[in-house]
């Protein structure tokens, strides 16, 4: 069975609330509570870099099942500015905001999956897996 | 939202028990820089035994609590850190190195007794 649901960024809290939903989904597909907090935790960090860098977009949850695996898939999208130096923002320790943010090599080490597309001018797409172990 | 407050003696007892979002933890460290002031707390204990996520932002406001409430003159310790969240913040690339912890609001207490003490 696939489920999917989403929740559009706009404001501040609404990270909070993308995080919430992360969770929920997280614990009702059996992850364990260090998993749920990693998965929390990689949503709460996409959702921010959204509202900072483009104000606007979506974080979309999926259900996703590979051989004898379950999983919970996060798709962070956006129309925003895009990442002009992808490799660059894939070192720890880059920063464009001032220092908010772990930045994308935190979520990566959170997750199982990660993969980022993006084009200047366009926006960003993030999509990361989590497997329940 | 904001979170509560306490003063006991001549330290000041904080417990977050609500998931902070971005507003609500910079608010938190602004009354708790007034309250330093106004109380003259030489101590602060922030228990976050409660606390299931701290993200990088939540990370950075209470490690600069900790060295803003340092450059004002009391001491702050962070108590009750869940298994799950030290975990995550590791992953994540957050050590928080200077900031001083303890197992608990009761160790917490007896930390901030021996750093005043010295």
């Amino acid at each position: 069975m696939i489920t999917k649901s989403s929740v559009q960024i706009n404001k501040e809290w609404d990270i909070v609330g993308a995080r919430q939903m992360g969770r929920e989904l997280a614990k009702d597909l059996g992850f364990g509570t260090v998993d749920q907090a990693r998965i929390a935790t990689a949503i709460s960090e996409l959702a921010r870099n959204i509202y900072l860098y483009a104000e606007k977009g979506k974080i979309a949850y999926e259900t996703v099942e590979d051989m004898n695996k379950k999983g919970l898939k996060i798709i962070a999208s956006d129309q925003g500015p895009g990442i002009n130096d992808l490799s660059k923002v894939m070192e720890d320790g880059f920063s464009t905001s001032g220092g908010l943010g772990a930045g994308l090599p935190g979520v990566k080490r959170l997750m199982d999956y990660f993969d980022v597309v993006s084009e200047p001018g366009k926006g960003t797409t993030i999509t990361t897996i989590k497997w329940v172990r | 939202m904001r979170i509560p407050i306490l003063k006991l003696q001549n330290y000041l007892l904080v417990s977050i028990q609500i998931d902070l979002d971005d507003q609500t933890a910079i608010d938190f460290q602004e009354d708790l820089l007034s309250k330093i002031h106004k109380s003259g707390a030489s101590g602060v204990v922030i228990d976050l035994t409660s606390v299931d996520i701290i993200d990088s932002f939540i990370a950075k406001v209470l490690g600069d609590v900790v060295s803003m409430s340092d450059l004002m003159g009391a001491k702050v310790v962070l108590t009750g850190i869940q298994p799950a969240v030290a975990m995550t913040l590791i992953d994540l690339g957050i050590h928080l190195q200077n900031v001083p912890t303890a197992l608990d609001l009761e160790q917490g207490l007896i930390k901030l007794r021996q750093e005043l003490e010295e």
